[in-house]
């Protein structure tokens, strides 16, 4: 997947998730389903930063960790902190990875096919406004896909590392593609293959999966960077 | 100012365009015919490429701009600071815009490119020259015959390969593809040879018409100020 905006947008919108998840874990309802509502107002509160503002979006990733954070811990008991700080893998069911396997089959379709347009935005939106792209519906589209996938991260990883595990995968990719399509196709590789990894390890010693993820990811990136030529 | 007829492509009337709370552009009127070369003259921060993005519809603005109907726009900017934070290749860059390989090809060709197509389009974007890069974007700016070009500054003091500029590799590929362009520049010597319509440009319009009718030193004086002499002195 895309740019430096988008791992720029996952970190606020992962830290929001944060009470959502408190609420979830409190009332015992979904994880995904209490992050959802705090995501649509991530996106809400991103759309108004970039039009009221001129800060730089870190700034908004910043105030946003920190109050979400402290709104979680409000509520939340200290011992439920782990969970919806990084993660319950063993809580995900049958039907859990079910429905979330069907949504990201949706969202890699519809990726698919707005992926040109996204890339050409991302370029320059005069160049895409002079092709006609309608800039403020492709951004709001992307921003959608991007809410759903850390509302469905958080599953696994939990609030403070959903981030992360949108944003190395591609930075590794970048540090070893030429071009557009090894871009997405190493950052598809390496986001399965750091979960997959994640996972067995998990399996194996017993510690928490998502650190692990994330641990492997960051590996695969360190790794990139020394392989990385020009 | 000229009246709207069946061979104006562009009518903007009392546009006036505002940036965080800033005047950027007064009261500007004019209107462009299909086969114009105008040009939109003026001294730094004088509001150029605001205009050109203004035409373009990203920026918010008062007053009227109205485009021939169906009319194909090719914008051709002055640089794409982001395109290096994405890996791309030459030909991908082409695909955004739905080209086929035969026209990516053909493209490529007339704007110059003689290297072998197969082994160039897989090139990296990162790694053109300056003026190899102003090339592909005039060329990714004609894929689909646009019928307007719109141009921010090429820059005349690039080689863009053997004895040609940007100036005359457009001004062939006008002729070829019967475009209309309006380009940016604040190049005079650039308003001479290439266009036959002007706008001069700080803020308020300044004067409009025909380079070599309106150009006087006078409004030249009233455009830039103390630069006046070194632009005169180009004159000649």
């Amino acid at each position: 997947m895309l740019s430096k905006r988008m791992a720029l947008v996952a970190g606020p919108l992962g830290h929001l998730t944060l009470p959502g998840i408190a609420l979830a874990l409190l009332y015992g309802f979904d994880v995904s389903l209490g992050a959802f509502p705090f995501v649509i107002l991530g996106i809400i509160l991103i759309w108004l930063f970039e039009m009221r503002t001129k800060l730089p979006m870190e700034a908004l990733t910043a105030i946003v960790f920190a109050s979400g954070v402290a709104i979680a811990f409000l509520f939340l008991p200290i011992e439920q902190a782990e969970i919806a700080l990084v993660g319950d893998i063993s809580k995900v069911s049958f039907w859990d990875t079910l429905s979330v396997s069907f949504l990201c089959l949706l969202l890699f379709l519809i990726i698919k096919k707005i992926y040109s347009k996204m890339t050409l935005i991302n370029i320059s939106e005069e160049l895409a406004k002079s092709e006609g792209v309608e800039v403020k519906k492709y951004n709001l589209l992307y921003l959608g896909a991007i809410a759903i996938i850390v509302a469905l991260g958080v599953k696994v990883v939990g609030g403070l590392l959903t981030a992360a595990l949108v944003a190395i995968p591609a930075a590794t990719s970048r540090n070893l593609s030429k071009n557009l399509f090894q871009f997405s196709l190493f950052g598809l590789l390496f986001g399965a293959i750091s979960s997959l990894l994640g996972i067995v390890l998990y399996k194996s010693f017993g510690l928490p999966a998502g650190p692990l993820v994330i641990s492997v990811s960051t590996l695969f990136f360190l790794i990139s960077m020394i392989l990385k030529k020009d | 100012m000229r009246l709207m007829d069946k061979n104006t492509i562009l009518k903007v009337k009392n546009l006036n365009v505002e940036l965080d709370g800033e005047k950027i552009i007064e009261n500007l009127s004019f209107g462009v015919k299909e086969g114009d070369v105008l040009t939109i003259l003026g001294p730094n921060g004088a509001g150029k490429t605001v205009l050109l993005r203004t035409l373009l519809g990203v920026l918010p603005y008062k007053g009227e701009i109205e485009w021939a109907k169906k009319i194909k726009i090719g914008y051709v900017p002055q640089r794409l600071p982001f395109i290096k934070d994405i890996p791309m290749s030459i030909e991908e860059f082409f695909k955004l815009k739905e080209a086929s390989r035969k026209e990516i090809k053909e493209i490529l060709n007339s704007v110059g490119f003689k290297e072998n197509p197969a082994l160039f389009q897989k090139r990296g974007i990162g790694k053109l020259s300056s003026g190899q890069f102003q090339r592909i974007l005039v060329a990714w700016a004609l894929i689909r015959n646009p019928d307007v070009l719109l141009f921010d500054e090429p820059t005349s003091g690039i080689d863009i390969g053997g004895e040609e500029t940007i100036y005359t590799l457009l001004a062939k590929l006008k002729e070829k593809r019967n475009l209309t362009i309006l380009l940016v520049t604040h190049d005079l010597s650039v308003v001479f040879k290439f266009s036959n319509f002007v706008i001069c440009l700080n803020k308020c319009p300044i004067c409009q018409g025909v380079p070599k009718e309106v150009l006087t030193p006078e409004i030249l004086y009233k455009l830039y100020g103390e630069e006046v002499k070194f632009y005169e002195h180009h004159r000649h």
